[in-house]
């Protein structure tokens, strides 16, 4: 009997010394498909490397040795001793691998619930394996599911709903202060990466401009032409408070630089046009009690870093959904794998038969009128030995095919030939790009 | 036949105001634009029953309280259908949809009397002076809303903890600007409603302005509201302190429509309306 299996790793079974030695990039992808296909016995198989986990994914009717020569593999690939790799190691079978990859693609197993990348690794390792023809009809159909559900998750539950990065969180935050941020301007106060990372995401919601100012210059010009911006000296913040809408501040200024006082004149002058100031620095750069003027609003790494803990706690709460959405979705696929054997596969052809023979029976009895009981027998008779003769080819073939490797890929076509499950049609339509 | 619509137009209503609830609650999209569609359709029963009311009558269908009320959650209806159009804030309805069938089934609860329609409740202006004014305070209650949304998101972010509504809500920026047009609508049809309103008491009574209590208390908010669009455009209020302020002006409006026919003595107060007295 065929077996799913699947051997990885991830941030939580080893740490990233480990990991480090265990995953690959593209250069070595070539080598690694090759080697892991080229085991013995190994039917199908796909390999996913991130920078947080190792996944083999293969089919196997072999499973104790197929296992040992993959994780001998991967301890001669990543010079790691045998006894030192194996209990970081997972090795899920069957429904337990088909729940697992279901959640990988779900990011429901990743460090930062609902994170989007893996999505993508996953499609980029399926194309891989595709590539390499290692992988055939169950991991093609069980990519394909993963993908749909992992789609149907994202939408259905919020657990890519509340953002997890400060400088998201923060973005976000400007849009529910200024509705739109087409068009709003931004200063940034000093350069970091969180500052400019945040300045980035403002850029991709279509702001106006970017106002750089920097306690070293010719630091502010290199910023402002990376964001297509202008630079201004420290000096003129007063003066761009007046017309700008968002302030990143992230300078290493011990005392704050924004005072309370200060952004109040401002406030009369700016006719109370709401500001909002993105305050990343350490200490703050900010007066605290700038969050008490109205229109003004104030957040500091803190309130960042509190809004971002509650979101994941949010999106655990939305994941608990999503369980049970892999549950479903376990129980369909294992059924699905059943039907990849010879004798349902024949018996569901035969009674697919069948009934076509009745219903088509019924309507031509029903038209002809009375017939005497050897008429109607003749008719009978008729019909089953057509079907009989039809099917009599497809079904050797099929018995034939029974021992061979090729033997899923035919029952595969057989199936969708005869549309012997016509609740899963929709799936193998849907042609994965 | 009035009375089957004035049920329909309740039951609908409170069907709206529970899928308004639930899509506030489920954030569910679906729910929310069936929603509307069936606000739509309570509006058209509501306004089927007016005309009807009107024809019945010969004059304005707000005559006692009863009437008024219905009358009341019909503009502010139709305020509430004119705004979404231009500001498409969905979670708008959660809020509006409750409260004008709420208003309904107070109506409904206020027996019905026979009203004497005297000569002059026929007059054109009469009809012009009710139907702006009433226009004018669903707005205004557009408004009010538009306020204490604003009130309640504010609240949210510069307390910094982003609770439930924190997500239904939409910015800041744009309840401010739905708080802002609404006031200068309402402000406007309220001026109409009075100016017409004056010449429906010179051919009444005579005289443009007798210092009735109604018209004491309307010219007050009238007063407060002017003084609010007067701070925002030359001072340049906006945000918290104009939510407030709409707030404030909204009680003194309340008071104006209910308050001053019921505990005052006047000839809009609905005991003379009645006809039992000559104002």
């Amino acid at each position: 009997m065929i077996k799913i299996v699947n051997i990885g790793m991830n941030h939580e079974t080893a740490p990233v010394e480990l990991r480090e030695l265990v995953t690959f990039g593209s250069q070595d992808i070539d080598h690694v498909m090759n080697a892991i296909s080229g085991i013995k016995d190994i039917k199908e198989s796909i390999v996913l490397s991130t920078c947080n986990r190792v996944e083999i994914l293969f089919t196997t009717d072999n499973e104790k040795d197929v296992r040992e020569a993959v994780i001998e593999f991967l301890s001669h690939f990543s010079e790691i001793k045998r006894e030192k790799l194996v209990p970081t190691l997972y090795i899920y079978n069957d429904q337990e691998a088909i729940r697992h990859i279901f959640r990988v693609g779900a990011s429901l197993d990743s460090l930062i619930v609902g994170e989007p990348q893996i999505l993508g690794q996953l499609k980029d390792a399926y194309r891989i394996a595709v590539d390499h023809k290692s992988s055939s009809v169950i991991l093609n159909r069980l990519m394909h599911r993963t993908f749909s559900l992992a789609k149907k998750i994202r939408t259905e539950t919020g657990i890519a709903g509340f953002p997890v990065s400060i400088s998201f969180a923060a973005v976000e935050l400007g849009k529910k202060i200024f509705g739109d941020l087409q068009g709003k301007k931004v200063l940034l106060i000093g350069a970091g990466e969180m500052a400019e990372l945040a300045a980035t995401y403002l850029l991709n919601n279509r702001i106006d401009k970017i106002l750089v100012t920097n306690r070293t210059f010719s630091r502010a010009m290199e910023l402002a032409d990376q964001f297509h911006g202008k630079a201004i000296s420290f000096d003129e913040i007063d003066d761009q408070l007046l017309h700008v809408d968002i302030v990143i501040t992230s300078t290493a200024s011990p005392e704050p630089i924004i005072s309370s006082n200060q952004v109040r004149k401002t406030m009369r002058v700016r006719k109370n046009s709401p500001l909002f100031f993105i305050d990343i620095a350490v200490p703050r750069n900010v007066e605290p009690r700038v969050n008490e003027i109205e229109n003004v609003f104030v957040y500091d790494i803190d309130d960042l870093k509190g809004i971002v803990d509650s979101n994941i706690g949010k999106r655990k709460g939305e994941a608990v959904k999503a369980e049970r959405m892999v549950d479903e979705e376990v129980i369909k696929f294992s059924q699905w794998l059943k039907t990849l054997d010879v004798v349902p596969t024949i018996v569901a052809l035969k009674d697919k038969c069948e009934k076509i023979c009745q219903i088509e029976l019924r309507k031509t009895l029903f038209s002809l009128g009375n017939l005497s009981p050897e008429q109607r027998k003749g008719v009978e008779n008729l019909t089953i030995s057509i079907t009989k003769k039809i099917l009599n080819d497809p079904i050797v073939f099929l018995k034939r095919k029974g021992e061979r490797s090729s033997r899923n890929l035919y029952l595969d076509v057989a199936r969708k030939l005869f549309n012997l499950d016509p609740d899963n049609e929709d799936v193998d339509t849907k042609n994965y790009k | 036949m009035g009375i089957v619509f004035f049920k329909l137009t309740l039951i609908v209503y409170l069907i709206a105001s529970a899928g308004y609830l639930l899509f506030i609650i489920k954030k569910n999209k679906k729910v929310g634009y069936w929603s509307h569609r069936i606000v739509l359709f309570g509006f058209a029963l509501n306004s089927i029953y007016l005309v009807l009311c009107y024809y019945q009558l010969g004059a304005v269908p707000a005559l006692n309280f009863k009437a008024s009320l219905s009358f009341f959650s019909w503009a502010i209806i139709a305020a509430y259908i004119i705004f979404q159009i231009k500001f498409r804030i969905m979670v708008l309805g959660s809020f509006v949809v409750p409260f004008a069938a709420f208003l309904m089934i107070i109506s409904s609860t206020i027996p019905i009397s026979t009203i004497t329609v005297r000569p002059i409740f026929k007059s054109f202006w009469l009809l012009l002076h009710v139907t702006t004014s009433f226009l004018g305070n669903g707005i205004f209650v557009i408004a009010f809303i538009a306020g204490v949304m604003y009130l309640i998101q504010e609240h949210q972010i510069k307390s910094k903890r982003l609770g439930a509504f924190y997500n239904r809500l939409p910015s800041l920026n744009s309840l401010d600007s739905l708080n802002y047009n609404a006031i200068n609508y309402g402000f406007l049809l309220l001026t109409i409603g009075m100016i017409t309103g004056s010449i429906v008491a010179q051919g009444a009574h005579g005289s443009y302005w007798r210092w009735d209590p109604k018209e004491v208390w309307s010219l007050i908010t009238w007063l407060c509201y002017a003084a609010l669009l007067h701070q925002r455009m030359a001072i340049g209020w906006r945000g918290r302190r104009s939510a407030l302020m709409s707030i404030g002006c909204f009680f003194i409006l309340i008071f104006t429509f209910i308050g001053v026919n019921f505990l005052m003595e006047g000839y809009h107060s609905f005991e003379s309306l009645k006809g039992n007295q000559l104002p």
